[in-house]
Parts: structure tokens; C-alpha cells; sequence
């Protein structure tokens, strides 16, 4: 098998260093982080959701020691990781259906970038995203603290 | 099954997820912005609005749809991003086999949990 200096690829490195590839780069980095966060949360969150097949009992029990600032704190870092993760998935599946991204056009200088033209779509998803984690901080820490 | 196939797939739980979550989401943790936009009710997590949930056959059968939706599309991400890191054949096997595995019992386990509470 080729080593990474031999195929291009720079591994880890490249989740965090987003060199001449800007912004986008970076969302992508953080789609994954907030992907492997939200994943190994629902693995966790199928135990403890599955308590309610045992009664009432079983359940307050689990929701009392979940109940914890820790666990508050950590269950919204698991909503804002879900706002993030959930609208910058909508701009990759609009992106890989090829909308937003303007028609192809002749290869001549200057060159047009197809992120580019999705820029605004990218900003317009992260300020609803900001909202969202807004409206969940209300939620979490004003009317619920 | 075609990696395509398989890609195709995990769009496509991608927006059964951003569906379904999107509602878990705003029962679970914006009920108070909901309640004070005069929709939406209190206490979600109380026993007795979860056993109201549980009986409803629609949540059941979400809940069940999110579960397999959410093990694909997470377990799927994570494959590839193990993949990324250029394993050889045999580790792409173990890592595969140990994801299928992991994923088909979690599925079990949620959907056993899910029928149990509507039943009881």
C-alpha cells in the first residue's frame, strides 16, 4: 500500500489544516467532530432511553442521575453539535445533488469555485444554526437552570 | 452492496434524521420556547408524558425508524472515516464486521425497548 507522501494524503493532519481550501475546510472538520460527538452520545442514549421498557421506577432513576450540571452541560453540547451538524449536512446533500452550485462553466481565468457560489447558502445555514443553539440555551439555562 | 449504494443510503438516512430529530429535538429541549410560542407542552421527560409517548403507535414506529436511521448513518460515517485512514484488507474486514455487529444489536436492543414500553 503507498504511503501517505506518496498518495497526497496527510491524515489527521488534514482535519485540522485546511490550507488553501478556507472556510468549507474547516466546516468539514467540524462536521466530523460534531458526527463522532453525536454518535458515541446515541450509542449511550439507546441505554438510557431503553430504561422506560422497565417502569417508572427504573426510569426516574436513570433521569435522576442524568440530572447532574455535568450531564446538563454535556446534553446541550450534544444540541449544538446536532444544530451544526444537521444544517451543514443539508448544504453537503444540496452539494452533492449539484444545487446551489451554478452551472458548469469553460475553464478560463479567472476560475470560478464552485464553493463560492454556495458561500451564501453556507452563512445564511449557520446563522439559522445560531439561532437555534440561541433558542436551546433559553431552553437549557434560562427557563430550566 | 455498491459503495455507491451505500452512499446513496447514508444521504438518504441523512434526511430521515434531519426529519425525525428535528421533531425529538423540539419536544426534548425547545418545549419551553415552544410552550411560550403557545404550541408544544411542559415537562418532556416526566413520566407520565413519556408513557403518553410511548403508547402512541406513531411514536413507536418513528422512534424505531429514527433508531435504524441514525445506527446506519453514524456507524456508516465511522467506517469511512477509519477507512480514510488507509487500514489494510484484513482491518477493513475486523472494522466492518465489528460495526455491522455493533449496529444490528444496538437496533435489536432499541426496537425490543421500544415494542416492550408500548405494550406494557
Amino acid at each position: 500500500m503507498a504511503n501517505g507522501s506518496q498518495t497526497g494524503q496527510i491524515g489527521l493532519r488534514g482535519w485540522v489544516y485546511a490550507g488553501r481550501f478556507g472556510l468549507e475546510r474547516y466546516a468539514y472538520t467540524l462536521h466530523r467532530i460534531t458526527g463522532l460527538g453525536l454518535l458515541l452520545y446515541f450509542l449511550m442514549h439507546i441505554f438510557v432511553t431503553s430504561s422506560r421498557a422497565l417502569g417508572q421506577a427504573a426510569w426516574e432513576s436513570v433521569m435522576g442521575f442524568l440530572s447532574h450540571p455535568i450531564f446538563r452541560i454535556g446534553e446541550f453540547l450534544v444540541y449544538v453539535a446536532f444544530a451544526y451538524h444537521a444544517l451543514n449536512g443539508v448544504r453537503l446533500i444540496l452539494g452533492e445533488l449539484g444545487l446551489g452550485l451554478g452551472n458548469p462553466v469553460r475553464p478560463e481565468y479567472p476560475y470560478p469555485i464552485a464553493h463560492r457560489r454556495q458561500r451564501p447558502l453556507f452563512l445564511a445555514l449557520m446563522i439559522i444554526s445560531g439561532i437555534l443553539i440561541l433558542a436551546g440555551g433559553w431552553d437549557f439555562f434560562v427557563t430550566k437552570h | 452492496m455498491r459503495e455507491a449504494t451505500l452512499w446513496t443510503l447514508h444521504l438518504a438516512a441523512g434526511v430521515v434524521i434531519l426529519v425525525f430529530l428535528s421533531i425529538h429535538m423540539g419536544i426534548m429541549h425547545l418545549e419551553d420556547v415552544l410552550t411560550a410560542l403557545g404550541t408544544g407542552y411542559r415537562d418532556a421527560l416526566g413520566w407520565a408524558s413519556v408513557v403518553m409517548r410511548n403508547k402512541q403507535l406513531y411514536f413507536t414506529i418513528t422512534y424505531v425508524i429514527l433508531l435504524a436511521a441514525a445506527l446506519y448513518h453514524g456507524l456508516y460515517g465511522l467506517r469511512n472515516i477509519l477507512l480514510e485512514l488507509g487500514p489494510g484488507p484484513t482491518a477493513v474486514r475486523v472494522i466492518q464486521g465489528i460495526l455491522i455487529l455493533l449496529g444490528a444489536s444496538l437496533f435489536v436492543l432499541g426496537t425490543i425497548a421500544a415494542i416492550a414500553a408500548y405494550v406494557r
